[in-house]
């Protein structure tokens, strides 16, 4: 499982990637994970709905993750603008 | 000679690399690159297609009832009205049908660690973004963004032409795939 996040000026960075079955590796990605959130990111997983279309599942905790996410991507939370 | 020497140096100056001064075209571009892949492997082919020609996705809404009169678990299904997503451009409502305008939804991604001096995201990740808060929880999206008639800030004539391409795009596909499936009966 890969962590993006998105940059201004850069694009997607990796943060950090790892297998969840492993432990190291999942204690490393749920570090990741809050610290990302309380740095002010949301969190999505891209993934197939049941008709196949493509959607986004907005996750808030690292429980929430799906086991077969092969992604989560980072990005600010929205703000109200204009 | 001075005057050469003092050219040479013009020129020096003109491209050095100034510390702090944050726009760098080619790193932008190098951005945008990226965040135009990123969004390629999350959409559904169609939005992309959509984006790449079009330069807007096209999200239908969830809620049966309208996002803001809110919808049940049991309306999910179906798809009365629909929203196009621009890059740093406001959300907008509208139903398909008739192609009415209905809202317009202020919403932005500012990254405040402003890594290259800036927190605006490229336009590739500003519509993913988007994209992701629509169809992940359309309610908190549209519940964090400033509502406004349709007209504020985008011009309704401009997004009435968008309306237009979208259909004469959607035209020309779904005659295309037509095509494509008989030759590949016959």
């Amino acid at each position: 499982m890969k962590f993006l996040r998105m940059k201004p000026g850069h694009g997607e960075v990796l943060l950090t990637e790892g297998d969840p079955a492993v432990r190291e590796d999942e204690e490393r990605l749920v570090a990741a994970f809050r610290e990302q959130l309380e740095a002010g990111m949301w969190a999505a997983v891209p993934e197939a709905g049941p008709s196949g279309r493509r959607r986004a599942k907005m996750v808030k905790d690292y429980s929430e993750i799906p086991t077969d996410a092969e992604r989560v991507i980072f990005f600010p939370r929205a703000a109200g603008g204009c | 000679m001075p005057r050469i020497e003092e050219e040479l140096e013009k020129r020096r100056a003109r491209r050095a690399y100034v510390e702090g001064v944050g726009f760098d075209p080619g790193r932008e571009r190098r951005a945008e690159q990226r965040a135009r892949q990123l969004l390629k492997s999350c959409v559904n082919a169609e939005e992309w297609a959509m984006y790449r020609d079009l330069g807007f996705v096209r999200v239908w809404g969830r809620n049966a009832d309208g996002p803001e009169r809110g919808g049940t678990d049991r309306t999910l299904e179906g798809a009365p009205y629909a929203y196009l997503v621009y890059p740093h451009k406001p959300i907008i409502s509208f139903l398909p049908q008739t192609r009415q305008l209905l809202s317009e939804y202020c919403v932005e991604f500012p990254d405040e660690t402003r890594p290259y001096g800036s927190a605006r995201l490229p336009d590739s990740d500003d519509v993913l973004a988007k994209w992701m808060a629509l169809t992940g929880d359309e309610r908190r999206l549209i519940a964090t963004a400033n509502m406004h008639l349709p007209g504020r800030q985008v011009d309704p004539k401009q997004i009435r032409r968008d309306l237009w391409r979208l259909s004469e795009w959607e035209r020309a596909r779904l005659a295309r795939d037509r095509r494509s499936a008989s030759g590949a009966q016959a």
